[in-house]
């Protein structure tokens, strides 16, 4: 233990500590910008400054080890002018936007500039007048708010080695930018929004759509249905100011039948449809021989991240779409025919933890119910933003259900929202429909948590099933090189692009640390504990599907509705 | 008076460079062998006790230094050589270089026995290829006499850049990344190129051990003054008659380098002041010229040493507008990692232009040395912590000169 003092209070703290952990030790929290809990530090921003006796220079208490008997002050007259300063230096170039910024109030600059009380910043304010990047339909980049803490850059290269981001030019004409200066959507980016989660600011985020919802609500032609992802529910209740997973699902569905949705249906129906297709496939590779080990194919991030950086391992995807493109497919299909509804008039929206998904129902190849199968995609956030205009109280809104047909799930849906959700929602159906018998624990803990890469092994009637999971592209990239060199023992492998699954996705409440991700997670098995089916071949809707409609598993109208090809993206640089 | 000294520059113009034959002939590489007879912490002993400080600017002491870096437990440690000499009117790296490469390696060579490497690199500015010619020369002509045994030396071409010249940054080129400064600690000698114990030295601080050794250490600690003991090379430009280089021991006071040494100001003209160490230097007014070019005297002036250049302006020259441009050399030059200096740099660019151009206010001059408090505490590398002294150094001592442009 390295004894210390901070401000005159005495701290003991493990060896390898810095100023800024200590401090915390004892109450005190030091400004930081650059600083983030799960990344490297970086020291660039300087405004977490303290004064050591000892040494002539203020030290960066995000990057300075502690030593025996050293005495740190955090709050003398040098350190706030410093701090200030620094603060101002920033904001004079930062547009002063605070109003219209979508980062408003939930902003690390704007917070510390309220705590450091600058008010006349003597600096002349020079916005630096970039164009903002609008090229990826998924994530919108605003560089003039930039404050190059490279926390972005740490998230994209080191949590999922994309390397997409980078510092260009020099000294005050340097800026964070995708590969080359090109426009995000030329770089190799995968539209995962990893970023958003990372930056302090409002110079990235999601490409915000709720005019296009406000419009479609108001469109009397229109039928507006939406679809919500398994994700969702336990996070949405943080945008409004409750627990992780307090807000109760049918006062959620209540919820949205308010904003205007005409029929709230659940993503989660197709998770299941999912396992069934998925599960299947996987069976008849393994009995004929086909591409192993298969991967899934849900997290359209990771679809992007596959197609880049490894088009030669694309013949290994689950050919499954995602649950929320089944879905997209199904109900102007399927449901519209059940409801009687012209599918022309269906504008399908759906709510979704994930940036990526706005790209993914952009994709040409997804309208093969013979209109764009999914119209929009909302993230969690743009519904937490429409609830909080709305001016609901979420404690005194009433319950209500699902609409019928595609509203119904099981616990395995549920767990799709987190690591190793679908490997073991598909493990709970394929061993049933392997060895015919029950499974009597249906909990595959091996495959659960934050581990990077977890593994584990089934017994189907004497054929022993290797499978893995990763979540973050730099663990998915881990196996897939293992694939790519033949040495992958799996037969099997889940890869969600966001660390600890959807429950992390681009969309979701922003996440500065991973600890929220981990207790989103646990959330999520509390919810599947309490459902009563739990197992996705049970599913009562999925049952009637396959007998009206899709008849079998892999079947004609499956291949037709349900099923997708991959290809190559040739970005120009990796 | 101090008269000229020649240690570093000892063999200047009496060997040929390019013949290992002749330094060898001067008793070249017998401080290595002498070295290698010690054991390594008697030989750092004697270092530190030479006293020596680092010539690149920073003056930290040499033997210290090395033995961080031998204390550190590492299979691999590394030994690199700072030769990027960016500073603007700095040229004595590049005159040990060229008349002496052998004694450089020599240098390199003790310190890699001193702390147990076996890999060095040169670090050389990249518009120095004359001089990475004949490095890489010297080099092949020291492998094949065997003189440096099991100890590897590799020339890198600098990036261009100004800021490659802090230890970090360098490590962080040669690397092949950005070349930016990293946060400390961890220091070099603890985690430097590729995260292991890593020794930085300056050109001339390499130049200086083969002399030391082979006197021992209380010869070198008794020349000059003891604090920084030795003596310094000093390379005069500006407003000065002999704008040459001069080796003298660091006793010697700046008004000797300049009148002595440098003949004095041309044309019969006054002396305005005069700035030490290269572009992030102090400006000395006349009631200081009396201190001596030893590192903590000219601290307690609230000035450097840095590399050694001195340049001198006289009474004809506008001082703001020296001050404005240098400035703008450090907006130019800030890597743009660290926000204080990045931003900080800019704005005292633009600060001191609109002086510069007429339209400056008093108040002008109070966010300036706000800016100089901050940026020179607060900047996470040397160069954002320096930046600002040219411009607060002559606010204070050529108020006058301010309020003439401001009024
Ligand atoms: C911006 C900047 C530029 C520097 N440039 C050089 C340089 O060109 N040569 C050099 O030897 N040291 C330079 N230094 C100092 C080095 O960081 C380091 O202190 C030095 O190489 C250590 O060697 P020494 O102990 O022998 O002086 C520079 C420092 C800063 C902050
Ligand atoms: S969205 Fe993901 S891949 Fe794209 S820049 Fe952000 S972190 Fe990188
Ligand atoms: S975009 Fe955001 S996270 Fe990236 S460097 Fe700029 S402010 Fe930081
Ligand atoms: S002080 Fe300047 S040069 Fe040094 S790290 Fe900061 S921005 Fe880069
Ligand atoms: S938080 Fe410490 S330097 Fe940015």
């Amino acid at each position: 233990m390295i004894n210390l003092t901070i401000d005159g209070i005495n701290v003991s703290v493990s060896k390898g500590s810095t100023i800024l952990q200590a401090a915390r030790e004892v109450g005190i929290y030091l400004p930081t910008l650059c600083w983030h809990p799960d990344q490297a530090v970086k020291a660039n921003c300087r405004v977490c400054v303290c004064e050591v006796e000892g040494n002539r220079l203020l030290q960066a208490g995000c990057s300075t080890p502690v030593t025996e008997g050293m005495v740190v002050k955090t709050k003398t007259p040098q350190v706030i002018e410093a701090r200030r300063t620094i603060l101002e230096l920033i904001l004079s170039n930062h547009p002063q936007d605070c109003l219209n910024c979508i980062r408003n109030q939930n902003c690390e600059l704007q917070d510390l500039a309220n705590e450091y009380m600058i008010r006349d910043n003597p600096f002349e304010l020079k916005v630096r007048g970039y164009k903002l990047d609008r090229s990826t339909p998924s994530i919108v980049r605003d560089q003039d708010k930039c404050i190059l803490c490279r926390r972005c850059i740490d998230a994209c290269s080191v949590t999922q080695s994309v390397f997409a981001l980078g510092v260009e030019g020099r000294g005050v004409n340097s800026m964070v930018v995708p590969t080359m200066g090109l426009p995000l959507m030329e770089s190799p980016c995968v539209l995962c929004g990893q970023c958003i989660h990372a930056c302090p600011v409002g110079a990235i985020y999601e490409n915000e759509q709720i005019d296009e919802f406000l419009a479609a609500v108001a469109d009397p032609d229109k039928i507006v249905v939406t679809q919500i992802a398994p994700a969702i529910r336990l996070a949405i209740g943080e945008e409004v100011g409750m627990n992780t997973g307090e807000l109760p699902m049918e006062v959620f569905v209540t919820g949205l039948r308010q904003m205007g949705f005409d029929h709230v249906l659940h993503t989660n129906f197709t998770a299941d449809l999912t396992i069934l297709e998925e599960g299947n496939e996987l069976l008849n590779r393994l009995k004929e021989g086909g591409t192993l080990p298969m991967f899934t194919s849900c997290s359209p991030g990771w679809i992007n991240f596959c197609e880049t950086f490894y088009p030669d391992l694309l013949d290994n995807l689950s050919t499954c779409k995602s649950p929320q493109q089944m879905f997209g497919s199904l109900v102007k299909t399927y449901w519209a025919e059940k409801m009687g509804i012209d599918p022309a008039k269906i504008y399908s929206v759906s709510i979704m933890p994930c940036t990526a998904k706005k790209y993914e129902a952009s994709r040409p190849e997804m309208n093969s119910s013979g209109y764009r199968d999914v119209d929009l995609v909302l993230t969690t956030r743009e519904i937490g933003r429409l609830f909080r205009m709305s001016g609901m109280d979420f404690n005194q809104l009433p319950p209500s259900d699902f609409d019928s047909w595609m509203g119904k799930y099981t616990g395995a849906a549920v767990i799709f929202g987190a690591t190793g959700g679908v490997m073991e929602a598909a493990l709970r159906t394929v061993y049933e429909v392997v060895t015919e018998q029950e499974l009597k624990d249906v909990n595959f803990t091996g495959v659960r948590g934050m581990e990077g890469i977890k593994e584990a092994a089934v017994d189907l009637n004497g054929t022993e099933v290797k499978v893995a999971i990763a979540h973050g592209l730099s663990n998915a990239r881990k196996l897939m090189d293992q694939v790519r060199s033949g040495e992958s023992p799996y037969h099997f492998i889940e890869i969600m692009a966001c660390p600890g699954g959807c429950i992390g996705g681009g969309g979701q409440p922003l996440t500065k640390a991973n600890k929220k991700r981990a207790e989103r997670i646990e959330a999520i098995y509390v919810e599947d504990e309490g459902m009563p089916i739990r197992k996705s071949h049970e599913n009562p809707e999925v049952k009637i599907i396959y007998d009206e409609f899709l008849h079998e598993p892999l079947g004609h109208k499956s291949h037709e509705l349900l099923h997708t090809h991959y290809h190559a993206k040739n970005k120009r640089y990796l | 008076m101090a008269e000229e000294m020649r240690i570093v520059l000892r063999n200047y113009g009496k060997i040929d460079p390019l013949k290992i034959e002749d330094y060898i002939a001067q008793g070249g590489y017998k401080a290595l062998e002498k070295a290698r007879s010690m054991s390594q912490s008697d030989l750092i002993a004697e270092v530190k006790k030479s006293n020596l400080r680092g010539r690149g600017g920073a003056g930290f002491n040499c033997g210290q230094k090395w033995s961080f870096a031998y204390g550190a437990e590492s299979d691999i440690k590394y030994v690199v050589c700072n030769a990027d000499e960016g500073e603007p009117g700095t040229y004595k790296d590049r005159l040990i270089m060229e008349n002496d490469p052998q004694a450089l390696l020599e240098g390199m060579a003790i310190c890699a026995y001193a702390i147990g490497a076996k890999q060095g690199y040169i670090y050389c500015r990249g518009e120095y290829p004359q001089v990475i010619k004949i490095l890489n020369q010297a080099i092949e002509q020291a492998v094949t006499k065997g003189v440096l045994a099991d100890f590897a030396i590799e020339v890198r071409s600098g990036a261009g850049a100004y800021v490659c010249g802090e230890e970090t940054a360098l490590i962080e080129s040669i690397e092949g990344s950005r070349g930016e400064p990293r946060f400390k600690p961890p220091y070099p000698p603890s985690q430097g190129l590729w995260g292991k114990p890593t020794i930085v030295n300056n050109v001339e601080t390499f130049a200086n051990l083969p002399a030391i050794v082979e006197n021992g250490a209380d010869w070198y600690a008794s020349i000059g003054v003891p604090s920084y003991p030795g003596t310094k090379i000093f390379t005069l430009t500006g407003d000065v008659n002999n704008c040459t280089f001069f080796e003298v021991p660091t006793n010697t006071t700046i008004r000797e380098l300049i009148y002595k040494f440098g003949g004095g100001i041309p044309a019969g003209k006054k002396f305005k002041a005069v700035q030490i160490g290269g572009t992030s230097g102090a400006f000395i007014p006349e009631s200081q010229l009396d201190t001596p070019v030893a590192f903590d005297n000219m601290s307690t002036i609230g000035a450097t040493l840095g590399s050694g250049a001195v340049f001198v302006v006289d009474e004809t020259r506008d001082i703001v507008d020296v001050a404005a441009r240098i400035a703008g050399f450090f907006e130019h030059e800030s890597c743009g990692k660290c926000a204080p200096c990045r931003e900080g740099t800019a704005r005292i660019a633009e600060i001191m232009e609109n002086i510069n151009d007429g339209f400056g206010e008093m108040s002008d001059l109070a966010l300036l040395k706000k800016l100089g408090r901050v940026m020179s505490v607060s900047c996470l590398c040397g160069l954002g912590q320096a930046a600002p002294a040219p411009v607060i150094t002559t606010i204070e001592h050529f108020m006058a000169d301010y309020q003439a442009k401001i009024l």
